[in-house]
């Protein structure tokens, strides 16, 4: 490759935000013809919002575009659609499939570009009475799988593929887009979201193999992947993200993957930490999980075992997908669990929320919205309801307790302590919840689970979708509650810093199963290597 | 002046948008019905009356949508169920000879245990159709009456004021509630002043259900169940048994169709049997979307101001017109402005938005 010949993508000081929430800044890199970018980063680094970018999402104009350049064989583009980018040679594989099931692999590597034979109907009525080419369109299928340079049946309907070649389809059909649209141009790069996630450690090494083949050809890819291993075999070079900035730029030779953690988690903040010593000598187990399976969509959690001590925050980690979402929502019997749960030496039924409600566990879910909120309600009703149905608080009684009756102005009341204590920003307790903000919302969720006054409380995801500042009220609130009223806290987040600065112990979530539990003043390196799947002493 | 202008079209605004656009039309082209009336020599006091007797006929029934739309099982187009549990009642009270009042309370009484039974059966069967709802409950409407099109036939009923002369077994499909409950509840405390008559009885007995409902939905599980209907996901990490809350909301529905049936005969003087229980869910379906309620939200306020406006509209359009272009068409505009209103009523209904 000459150095000196232009680069194929250039993307100079991209930055943008999303209604004032910066997400992305100083976004600088260049791609050249036939190489292969690793790009590595937590969920939410800005990874995707990078590449919608690069394609000209729609979502990407609706909230107000992006600041910076982005420059195609020297020339600088703006795409406004997704169809910008592929009329440039531009494709993009993503992370979940956009395939018709009852269609075939031809079929659909072919969509819409199918090549037509005239017929005597379509001379009167036009071109959309032509008939498909059969012949043409396999043919033109099987160049595309031949580029590819994997074994898949041109034939098979989608429905009945295993999931590699599900994948193997979706990038066929980009590699087939050569030109065959109005004035398009062949494909010159390449962007697969997570290809291998769904892939068994063979169907991603034809992958790999057939990437690399891609690039010979003088094809570019954008390979973004959580194996880490991947992107140090595959890739020439690599590019690190961390909270909307590129963090570190480098040739993979001689990258190690504890290195790329190191990167990803972000040693630097290491020393801001100020670690709270939390003195585990003389406490005893307060909540024991035995074996725990949950059957959450996305996020299953296959075996885990765990003991929460009295009185500490303990965190749970790890990548998105890999479980650490199911544990809380299995244990509060949200979704669908087995196993064992024992809290203070009783044990509890599974799948009731309301056996642990009674017994004094409170849940904040991490989908505030799905979950945590009751958005058409006013903030005393979503703040006090739970606490009336399993408390009875808020409750006057007539006839002799045969009339529970909801007292308004206790409700009001308690809302009103809330909204000074937690600086919730609301017009008035009977504002709609759907009506707040983010961040306002969660500190509502928090309010909703304080007023049942809960021994023991898990937290989801508290911080997801809030700006900095609200993250920090958040977080020194589930503090200072833990402190105040030594209710254990469990706190699941993906945030790794985060867990860091809160937590006494943060356990990592591999592949549904805990993969390491650790104290929270280790580096975070060694967290790092944890959800990557690698052990580290304890 | 301008000051007081610039302060009163946004305060306007605010009003309007409360109330609603849709109804302050109807309300207007009611009392513009109201006005014209006199000038094609239509008697105003008599179609006042008339608009009241309607409204106390037919404002339990609707009322009967409250508590499912609060649950979140949507409009209850399944009402003729429950008003089948009315029909049992009302035709075993008089198999089992009571007459005057007694036989109306009997009615209410007898039909207690088929509402509560049927609602309970109806309920189960919402719960595992959840999501569509709506078009399921349609069907269990229509199919138990026709059910007990071949019941009414079967029961062994003996009562020789209900069965059919000529056999002697098998019920009739009108059977007139003279002697029984006819009027037990317009003739109750009503005022009469010159063509005026309001049946301030009947009026009293749906208030006392209104009452009760509005009490209801202040109590502990009245606010579960507004929440399973605002967000079932969160009454159920709330502790919340959903399904449970479901089926009482379905069965309450039941109940007051059944009651809501019975108040209607008294006033109506007959008991409608096979196809009678039909169409009577689309009336009370749109009264209360007329009234402003959405498939998720209703108040008691929309069931009076929507029975209101519906009834009265539903009144006044055939009276008017026929008197104004002088020839008997009142029945073809009772059913051109009926289905006119409840298809408006259904295009008006507003999915719960985020």
């Amino acid at each position: 490759m000459k150095e000196n010949k232009v680069p194929l993508l250039e993307m100079q000081n991209i930055s943008k935000d999303f209604f004032g929430n910066k997400v992305l800044s100083d976004i600088n890199f260049t791609l050249k013809e036939g190489e292969i970018l690793g790009l590595v980063g937590e969920n939410g680094a800005g990874k995707s919002t990078l590449m919608k970018i690069l394609f000209g999402m729609d979502v990407i104009q609706e909230t107000g575009g992006y600041g910076g350049k982005v420059i195609i064989d020297g020339q600088e583009v703006h795409f406004t659609t997704p169809l910008d980018a592929l009329d440039l040679g531009i494709g993009m594989v993503h992370q979940e499939f956009s395939l018709l099931p009852d269609f075939t692999a031809a079929e659909n590597i072919m969509l819409n570009r199918e090549p037509q034979n005239k017929n005597f109907v379509s001379e009167f009525f036009g071109d959309r009475m032509n008939t498909i080419d059969f012949e043409a369109l396999n043919d033109s299928a099987k160049v595309a799988i031949n580029r590819l340079g994997v074994k898949l049946d041109y034939n098979m309907p989608v429905s009945q593929m295993p999931v590699g070649h599900k994948q193997f389809t979706e990038i066929a059909r980009e590699l087939s887009k050569e030109g065959t649209s109005d004035g398009g141009n062949p494909i010159k790069l390449l962007v697969l979201d997570e290809p291998t996630a769904v892939l068994s450690e063979q169907e991603a090494d034809m992958l790999l193999s057939s990437m690399r083949n891609l690039s010979k050809t003088g094809i570019a890819i954008i390979f973004i992947s959580h194996r880490l291993q991947e992107i140090i075999d595959v890739c020439d070079t690599m590019m690190v993200m961390r909270d909307g900035k590129i963090i570190k730029t480098t040739p993979v030779e001689g990258v190690k993957v504890a290195d790329i953690a190191n990167w990803m988690v972000g040693r630097n903040v290491d020393t801001k930490i100020e670690h709270r010593i939390f003195d585990y000598s003389k406490v005893e187990n307060v909540m024991k999980i035995e074996n725990l399976w949950v059957d959450m969509p996305g996020e299953v959690v296959r075996d885990v075992s765990l003991n929460v001590k009295k009185g500490e925050i303990l965190g749970i980690g790890g990548m998105a997908g890999q479980g650490k979402l199911g544990i809380p929502n299995g244990v509060m019997g949200l979704y669908p669990a087995g196993g064992k749960i024992s809290f203070k030496g009783t044990s509890l039924a599974l799948n009731s929320p309301r056996a642990l409600l009674d017994a004094g566990i409170a849940f904040v879910s991490e989908d505030r919205r799905g979950v945590g909120l009751l958005l058409d309600e006013t903030l005393e009703w979503n703040i006090s309801f739970t606490a009336m149905q399993i408390k009875n608080k808020y409750l006057k009684y007539y006839l002799k307790n045969l009339i529970a009756w909801r007292d308004q102005d206790a409700i009001k009341k308690a809302t009103n302590e809330f909204v000074k204590q937690l600086e919730i920003k609301c017009t008035s307790t009977k504002q709609k919840a759907k009506e707040l903000s983010g961040g306002n919302q969660q500190k509502i969720c928090l309010a909703k689970a304080f007023a049942v006054e809960p021994k023991m409380l898990f937290v989801s995801e508290p911080t997801r979708g809030i700006d900095i500042g609200a993250k920090s009220l958040v977080l020194k609130a589930l503090r200072n509650y833990n402190e105040k009223l030594g209710t254990t806290i469990v706190m699941i987040s993906s945030e790794l810093e985060e867990l860091r600065s809160i937590c006494d112990r943060i356990a990592i979530v591999t592949d549904g199963k805990i993969n390491g539990i650790l104290p929270a003043s280790r580096p975070s390196a060694d967290f790092g290597l944890l959800m990557v799947g690698e052990k580290v002493e304890e | 002046m301008i000051n007081s202008t610039n302060k009163f079209l946004p305060w306007m605004k605010e009003k309007i948008k409360a109330f609603g656009l849709p109804r302050i039309i109807i309300a207007l082209f009611l009392l513009f019905l109201f006005i014209v009336a006199p000038f094609v020599q239509v008697n105003i006091a008599q179609s006042l009356s008339d608009v009241l007797a309607r409204f106390g006929m037919n404002a339990i029934m609707v009322l009967a949508m409250v508590p499912m739309i609060h649950s979140g099982c949507g409009l209850n187009f399944g009402l003729p169920l429950g008003i089948i549990a009315g029909l049992l009642g009302g035709t075993i009270a008089i198999e089992l000879n009571f007459v005057g009042p007694a036989s109306f309370y009997m009615a209410i009484l007898l039909a207690t245990p088929f509402a509560i039974l049927f609602g309970w059966g109806y309920g189960k069967l919402l719960n595992r159709v959840k999501g569509s709802e709506m078009m399921i409950a349609t069907y269990v409407g229509f199919s138990s009456v026709a059910f007990m099109c071949i019941m009414w036939i079967i029961l062994p009923y003996h009562s020789p004021t209900m069965v059919w002369g000529f056999q002697g077994q098998g019920l009739r499909t009108t059977i007139s509630t003279e002697g029984f409950y006819l009027h037990v509840l317009n003739d109750f405390l009503s005022i009469n002043i010159g063509h005026l008559t309001i049946p301030v009885g009947m009026i009293l007995f749906f208030a006392v259900f209104a009452f009760g409902m509005w009490a209801f939905l202040h109590t502990k599980t009245g606010t579960a169940m507004t929440a399973v209907g605002s967000n079932a996901v969160f009454a159920k990490a709330s502790g919340i048994n959903i399904n449970k809350i479901r089926i009482l909301s379905v069965i309450l529905s039941t109940w007051l169709g059944a009651i809501g049936i019975l108040v209607y005969q008294q006033s109506f003087g007959f008991i409608q049997l096979y196809m009678g229980p039909f169409f009577m869910a689309l009336p009370a379906v749109s009264a209360i979307l007329i009234g402003g309620a959405s498939v998720n939200k209703a108040t008691i306020t929309n069931v009076i101001v929507g029975t209101f406006l519906f009834q009265g509209i539903l009144t006044m359009t055939p009276s008017v017109m026929n008197s104004a272009i002088q020839t008997d068409m009142s029945e073809v505009i009772r059913i051109i402005v009926s289905n006119g209103m409840i298809l408006y009523a259904l295009t008006r209904k507003t999915e719960g938005q985020n």
